[in-house]
């Protein structure tokens, strides 16, 4: 691959006799945001540390700029990294909080102060240089917290988590500044965090980890639409997609997924191999993907439904309805209400969806 | 909040007389609490027999050195003094005598200066490194280490003394101030490390990574990072070494001369010691002068010493 900025090859991690990564291999390229997304306690940190040096690996290399860094101290790796703590030090005026990697590796005087204006103008915390870390908003600490990686000039940006402290509104700002920084720096990050719409919001790539295997590596649209497996595809999307277990059954020279007495045409499905009668399947439908009272286009089918629960929420309204002896969630126009116990007629762009073979659960 | 008002207003306007009525002359505020509940008098009963069963011999020490010794003999040990006198004060510091010499508490006093200083600085910075090593760098066999040093803490004293006189004598050390330095600070570690290594263990670990992302080493982290943070863990391990070493006694007799003796062994022999009569009054004010330092210690460093306990030691 050309320009790989960061490469893992074959990493293994274990704290005693507990294996948290198991010969993971990642490519980041140059210049890339890298989202590791995934639910707590999977591995993420671990792998981060590991890139940053901050844990030895058990086996397994690290290239960072194509030099091979395994053994290497975080120093020398050319990282900065931006904790969810902050991590700032709590005795140090901000501006020391900037200069102190400089100082510590022996930086000219005026070199450091350069760049600690270029730093606070970027990050827009001139007026706070002279304040202690206890005398900033959060979102203030990890503005300093993501100034003390930019100071150090690194290739490699590291977050672990850097939003996940803050509030809502918060999180959103800051979310759109990493991503302007990332737009006009340029720098390969590497960015952790258990939040999809982080992933999805910043993101070239995500790479969605569980129990320390990356399950899919692949830009958030792909993630979003073409889910490769089954966690993957009730990880990412919010409500999560509606699954439906069941039994291919090929007809007619149609195709449908039966699911507790319910026949689901995916004949307009876009499988990667032909269909096997017979075979167990769980077909994923996301809330936005199912039409109400629409007429259905072409030959699709519709099912007869009845709404259980209306979840207003502005711009969306968001259905619960019973299916197949199973509930669902839909996802319609926040204008277009209805009222529990109204009947309604739903069909589905099989187009859009997902199939899933149940016993490997990877995608058909 | 200012919502529940507005409704609350407009309710008042909709409901009839008698109703209001009965809203306004509901409880409202604070609940009232008796002073004098069951609870408050236990609690405070017991409180104040504590402080008093503490404080009496106190009173009574301080009472007696101020009296003359014919007043001491008239017997009432809790009335104050008839005519106040410095002068057992003054005999106690320097001229009481004890078996070997005259000069009373003030060579003892030196003597235990100069052993409690050396002996907490040292321990103190050791045991802090030790600590701060075991907290955040997880060498190789560092379980081991600490280990080996918590059940060092568990052995009894009695045990050791005869080996360590012999250590010391083979050294050269024996009976010298330098042997007892030495010994204090050794004797200090299991405990120090423990505070130490469990207060670093309680400080944010992301801090002491991004301060290695940042290229400080072992010692930049422990000077520029950890020391600031940890005043307060510090000035407990300063009290707890402090007290512990200039209350000493054991050590004292056992490990060095008599002209090195730290100021609880004089107390002792000139509260001891057998010739003419038992002087009350100079031995009570010997007692509280040797008590003076620690409880000096305390006044001044309380307040930081429950919030380094707090911080130090609850936490695993
Ligand atoms: N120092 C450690 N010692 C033992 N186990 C650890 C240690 N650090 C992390 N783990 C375990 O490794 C797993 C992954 O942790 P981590 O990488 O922090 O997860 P996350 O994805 O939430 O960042 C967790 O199950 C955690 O319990
Ligand atoms: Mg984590």
């Amino acid at each position: 691959m050309q320009n790989v900025s960061v490469s893992v090859k074959d990493l293994s991690l274990s704290f005693g006799a507990v294996t948290v990564l198991d010969t993971l291999n990642l490519d980041i390229k140059d210049g890339e945001f890298l989202v590791l997304l995934g639910s707590s306690g999977c591995g993420k940190s671990t792998l981060l540390n590991c890139i940053a040096g901050l844990l030895d690996v058990s086996d397994g290399q690290i290239f960072i700029k194509n030099k091979n860094v395994t053994w290497e101290e975080p120093k020398d790796r050319g990282i900065g990294m931006v904790f969810q703590s902050y991590a700032l030090y709590p005795q140090m005026s901000v501006e020391k909080n900037l200069s102190f990697g400089l100082q510590v590796a022996k930086v000219p005087k005026e070199e450091i102060d350069k760049r600690v204006r270029r730093a606070s103008e970027i990050l827009q915390i001139q007026p706070l240089l002279k304040r202690k870390p206890s005398e900033l908003s959060g979102g203030q600490r990890q503005r300093v917290a993501i100034g003390r990686a930019l100071v150090r000039d690194v290739d490699v940006f590291l977050f672990d988590e850097p939003l996940s402290n803050l509030d809502a509104k918060l999180r959103s700002e800051l979310r759109v500044e990493i991503k302007r920084l990332h737009q006009s720096l340029k720098n390969t990050m590497i960015y952790v965090t258990h939040d999809q719409i982080e992933a999805l919001t910043l993101a070239d790539r995500i790479a969605v980890m569980k129990s320390g295997v990356i399950q899919q590596l692949a830009d958030p649209m792909t993630i979003y639409n073409a889910p490769e497996n089954l966690f993957v595809a009730g990880f990412i999307g919010s409500p999560s997609m509606n699954f439906f277990r069941g039994e291919l059954q090929l007809r007619d020279q149609r195709a449908y997924v039966h699911a507790n007495g319910v026949d689901f045409d995916v004949s307009a499905y876009p499988s990667r191999a032909p269909f096997v009668h017979g075979q167990k399947v769980v077909l994923g439908l996301r809330p936005e993907h199912v039409r109400v009272d629409e007429a259905a286009s072409g030959a699709q089918a519709s099912h007869r439904a009845v709404v259980d629960i209306e979840e207003p929420m502005g711009a969306d309204n968001l259905l619960w309805l019973k299916l197949a002896g199973q509930s669902m969630s839909v996802r319609i126009a926040g204008q277009r209400r209805y009222a529990p116990g109204t009947a309604v007629t739903l069909s589905f762009d099989m187009a859009v969806a997902s199939i899933f073979d149940a016993t490997s659960e990877n995608r058909l | 909040m200012s919502d529940i008002v507005a409704f609350n207003s407009v309710a008042d306007e909709a409901l009839p007389q008698a109703q209001t009525d009965r809203v306004v002359a509901g409880p409202r505020g604070r609940k009232p609490r008796r002073a004098l509940s069951g609870r408050n008098i236990m609690i405070y009963g017991t409180l104040i027999i504590v402080a008093l069963y503490y404080l009496l011999p106190l009173y009574v020490m301080v009472m007696t050195s101020l009296k003359g010794m014919p007043e001491i003999r008239l017997g009432n040990i809790f009335a104050p003094p008839l005519e106040i006198t410095f002068e057992p004060w003054v005999k106690a510091w320097s001229s009481a005598c004890t078996g070997l010499n005259c000069d009373g508490l003030s060579r003892g006093f030196w003597n235990s200066v100069r052993i409690t200083i050396p002996s907490t600085i040292v321990s103190i910075a050791i045991a802090s490194v030790n600590g701060y090593a075991l907290a955040n760098w997880r060498f190789k066999g560092a379980e081991l280490f600490f280990t080996i040093l918590i059940v060092g803490a568990f052995i009894p004293y009695q045990v050791m003394i005869y080996p360590i006189v012999i250590v010391l004598r083979e050294m050269g050390i024996y009976g010298t101030l330098t042997g007892l330095i030495m010994v204090h600070t050794i004797f200090g570690m299991p405990i120090l490390t423990l505070l130490f290594r469990n207060y670093f263990a309680g400080l944010p670990e992301e801090l002491f990574k991004a301060a290695r992302v940042d290229g400080a080493g072992f010692w930049t982290i422990y000077f520029k990072i950890m020391l600031p943070m940890s005043l307060p863990i510090f000035v407990v391990a300063m009290i707890l070494q402090v007290t512990g070493i200039w209350n000493d006694f054991l050590f004292g007799v056992v490990f060095t001369r008599p002209e090195y003796y730290p100021m609880t062994v004089q107390l002792n022999n000139i509260v001891n010691s057998v010739q003419g009569v038992k002087e009350y009054n100079v031995n009570m004010a010997a007692t509280i002068l040797t008590g003076a330092v620690p409880l000096f210690v305390y006044f001044v460093s309380g307040r930081l010493f429950v919030r380094g306990i707090a911080a130090g030691a609850v936490k695993g």
